[in-house]
């Protein structure tokens, strides 16, 4: 296959970027996406040239580090899949395709197509788990879950972390992401004594930090590579009420 | 010998030995805790279960991890499950079976003492992740479920879906999150560790890069401990996430610290066969697939028809042949190396001759197409999205693939390396799986390591040095921190011709090839001669672009080193190991019938080698390994 490929480069933060265009051929359908990429790169190194920085690592569509909009979609166009597991096949012959960092306030470029996510792991450490210091735990099976809620959780714990809903989001909100991670531990009933605290905690770190508000759009729900719903946000906003209306602050 | 192994076992009956020595441990008083620095490097299910534990004691805790977030550590992966003796299904488990089922899968190379305690505080672990809110299967009544996995004879796995380990790592960093949030732990992502600050015998701290800015800085504790997973990725293709690697240990080894059993390496059986030679990895496939698939290839190794075209009569189940009664479930050392030798043979299928045939057609005429859908529904749908084959339809092609790697830096029970104040946990270390693992044990030693062992080692470790001042102005601070710079200066001067890549693919070959799922004597002589000459290539005809901030290309050359260096010890340790154990097939030692032949006469050992400062002649010292409580036997399969 030989495709045209038009790059966003950006040498740092806080540097102009802009799309750089560049062919490849002699690429088999059988390749990734990030193998592709990886083929372009050894060429470049090999004519001196500064190769793409994108973040990547398993390559099996689970540790969330991928990150690029392909054609305009988060992740491309394979549904429910992470641009480490969508494969050339995907394409055609003397496609042009163009390939974008996360587009998102929140999210700024440290280099080419790698983005800063931080603001994720601020929102989990605002009260993103279940305080359990390591030894004090009863049981495990003194603790009954009703299958229901525990395969419901699961539907919102399997969330990756990638960002693709901010990135897809025509207002970059991260209420998809949020909302997963609260509902998960809000299902439980270990989740139960830090549910007010959690939700407000988590909500309003999330308000805090350069994210969009949700109207809606349910475009994050289209390309989570999890398949994870917006039910999860209609969740997060009555507990966010509810915990509000008790008069719950943030701790 | 200039240093010796001792191994700090306690005395005393096995079942009690871990119990009375906690109860004579130092203790550090919860006031005087805060009064101490410590330094975890790595973030996955060890790192993160230990840097977040030893902050809710109140230690002042550094955690470094060269991702973006803790959340993406390689633990991650992981799909099966973890295992404990929970014995929930009243099926007849004990820590005495969890513990004799890993070290016979093992093939008794390993510790006896560790593995008993592994066993023992595995139980701990399913209540602190169920406490976390870690959404383990459960079961209608809302109890928690258990599946059967290889080498057991009880269902003691515990499960999450496919993603077990994702969802065991999140639980361990939401607990590290929260401590990051109260301050008990300073969190240093995008942040890799390049060396060992080692003064007077002792570690003092380590010096790291900043991977966007490319700032080089030392950080000084009382303790450091190093969590940083296993180095499959010598052999370029690999089950691991692509950044997976070595440095910090070898950079500890080079440092003093004894590397033990280096060639202990597991090579899964059902991994998706390379598709060309501009593959990035290998992607493994759940071994749960071969309760059901039946493998196969050709008999005739000429046979160019397409799978469905093959009558019965011309197909070779050879594990079902070879192995009568445990078939395809044979364990993954032996399935490995059955694939090797038919794929050897010129039998293989695919384009490139390279995989076997796992079949599920019988078990759909049998069970059903929605049966199977239920069972295995989202593997199939991860192999059909990378190969473009319908596993329905046709059968799917497998091929093992390095996955885990036993070998680790030498620890004693204290989980402290032969340096003072080094400590190592997890895949990184070389203590619980003797010479090959058994399946849902990784994520157990993990976190047994992390929030159960550790804690209470390092406490009675740091207790003597209450007091004591630590700080990056030093001389051997300083001289690491050159050394550091001086590296990375070389290899940023390169003006060669290959690239990183290309360097890693050819190392890959040459160790697949020669100290992969089977080793010989000549094989790993002409091993030894390549790894040294290309290393010298290497250090000469680099290229390497772009400069000193965020430079990928730069991270992979000096990763790509330390393969280099660790590739040649591997070889070495093979060599030395004239015996065939788990993982370790020397073609010299087996059966009649071809099997694996240990040697416990000569061999009932740790091989823990001394970096010497010449590569080519490091120094091996021996910890015998002695077994009180379990016979050793030889594995049989038949």
């Amino acid at each position: 296959m030989k495709l045209t490929l038009q790059v966003w480069r950006q040498e740092r933060a806080d540097a102009p970027g802009s799309l750089q265009t560049y062919v490849v051929d002699d690429i088999s359908p059988d390749e990734s996406f990030l193998e592709m990429l990886d083929v372009l790169n050894e060429r470049l190194e090999e004519k001196g040239e500064r190769p793409i920085a994108f973040d990547h690592d398993c390559r099996e569509g689970i540790c969330g580090a991928c990150s690029m909009m392909v054609n305009g979609q988060a992740h491309g166009p394979r549904t429910r899949t992470t641009t480490c597991q969508l494969h050339m096949r995907e394409f055609d012959d003397g496609d042009v395709i163009l390939i974008e960092p996360w587009r998102a306030t929140a999210f700024p470029v440290i280099q080419d197509l790698m983005v800063d996510r931080f603001a994720f792991d601020r929102i989990i450490q605002a009260g993103g788990y279940i305080s359990v210091n390591t030894g004090s735990a009863p049981e495990a099976n003194l603790m009954m879950v009703p299958k229901d809620d525990a395969d419901l959780a699961f539907d919102g714990a399997t969330c990756i972390g990638c960002g693709a809903c901010v990135a897809q989001c025509p207002n970059t909100a991260a209420q998809l992401y949020t909302a997963a991670k609260i509902g998960h531990l809000n299902l439980y009933p270990q989740g139960q004594p830090e549910r007010d605290e959690r939700t407000v905690g988590m909500v309003e770190q999330m308000e805090s930090e350069l994210f969009g508000s949700c109207s809606n759009f349910r475009e994050c729900e289209a390309v989570c590579p999890k398949g994870i719903s917006i039910d999860w946000i209609a969740r997060m906003n009555r507990d966010y009420l509810k915990a509000k209306l008790k008069g719950v602050n943030r701790r | 010998m200039t240093q010796s192994l001792n191994s700090q076992v306690p005395s005393g009956p096995l079942e009690t030995k871990w119990l009375n020595y906690r109860d004579h441990l130092k203790l550090v008083a919860p006031n005087n805790r805060r009064k101490f620095e410590i330094l975890v490097v790595g973030s996955g299910l060890a790192g993160a279960s230990a840097a977040a534990t030893l902050g809710e004691a109140g230690y002042n805790v550094k955690c470094f991890c060269f991702q973006d977030s803790p959340r993406r550590a390689h633990s991650i992966s992981a799909q099966g499950g973890i295992n404990a003796a929970k014995n929930y299904r009243n099926d007849g488990d004990s820590t005495f079976r969890l513990f004799y089922d890993t070290i016979k899968g093992g093939d008794f190379r390993s510790r006896e003492a560790n593995v008993y305690r592994l066993a023992e505080v595995s139980n701990e672990i399913i209540d602190q992740a169920v406490a976390q809110g870690v959404p383990f299967a459960r079961e209608y009544g809302g109890l928690l479920d258990n599946r059967s996995f290889g080498g057991a004879q009880v269902a003691r796995t515990f499960y999450a879906r496919g993603q077990t380990g994702q969802q065991l790592l999140l639980g361990a960093y939401q607990a590290l999150s929260r401590q990051i949030a109260a301050g008990t732990v300073k969190m240093f992502p995008r942040t890799e560790m390049l060396d060992v600050v080692v003064d007077e015998g002792r570690a003092r701290g380590i010096v790291t890069r900043d991977l966007v800015t490319g700032a080089v800085e030392s950080h000084a504790g009382h303790a450091v401990v190093l969590a940083t997973g296993g180095y499959s990725n010598v052999y370029y293709l690999s089950t691991n996430a692509m950044a997976c690697n070595a440095t910090a240990i070898w950079r500890a080894h080079r440092r003093g610290a004894m590397l033990a059993n280096p060639c202990f390496t597991q090579i899964h059986p059902t991994c998706i066969p390379q598709s060309g030679e501009n593959q990035s990895k290998l992607t493994l496939m759940s071994e749960s697939l071969r309760n059901d698939g039946r493998i196969w290839v050709p008999t005739s190794a000429d046979d160019t028809r397409a799978a469905r075209d093959i009558p019965e009569s011309d197909r070779d189940y050879y594990l079902e042949r070879r192995y009568p009664s445990f078939g395809n479930l044979v364990p993954r050392d032996v399935a490995s190396r059955n694939a090797k030798s038919v794929v050897d043979e010129g039998r293989g299928v695919g384009a490139l001759k390279n995989g076997v045939y796992l079949d599920f057609a019988d078990a759909i005429g049998r069970l059903g197409r929605d049966a199977i859908e239920e069972k295995y529904g989202n593997l199939f749908e991860m192999y059909e999205r990378i190969t473009g084959e319908n596993p329905y339809g046709v059968p799917m092609r497998i091929y093992p693939a390095p996955h885990y790697t036993m070998g680790g830096l030498w620890v004693d029970y204290n989980m402290m390396s032969n340096v003072d104040g080094l400590f190592v946990i997890g895949e990184a270390n070389f203590s619980d799986h003797g010479a090959n693992r058994l399946g849902a044990s990784a994520l157990m030693q993990g976190l047994a390591d992390g929030y159960f062992v550790l804690p209470y080692t390092l406490a009675s470790y740091l207790a003597p040095h209450l007091g004591e001042r630590v700080a990056t102005d030093t001389e051997p601070f300083r001289k690491t921190e050159a050394e550091v710079s001086g590296l990375i200066r070389g290899f940023l001067d390169s003006k060669g011709k290959r690239t990183v890549d290309s360097f890693h693919r050819e190392l890959g070959h040459i160790v697949r090839d020669e100290c992969g799922m089977s080793r010989s004597e000549p094989g790993l002589k002409k091993a030894l001669e390549k790894i040294p000459a290309l290393r010298e290539e290497f250090h000469e005809n680099l290229n390497l672009s772009g400069g000193d901030g965020l430079n990928l290309s730069l991270e992979r050359a000096g990763r790509v080193a330390d393969f280099f260096e660790l590739a040649e010890l591997m070889c070495i340790d093979a060599l030395d190991r004239r015996e065939s154990c788990g993982g370790h097939f020397r073609e010299e030692s087996q059966t009649q019938e071809g099997e694996a032949k240990r040697d416990d006469e000569n061999f009932t050992h740790v091989s823990a080698w001394e970096y010497t400062g010449n590569l080519s002649e490091p120094k091996l010292h021996k910890e015998a390994l002695d077994f009180e409580a379990v016979q050793l036997t030889q594995r049989s399969y038949k």
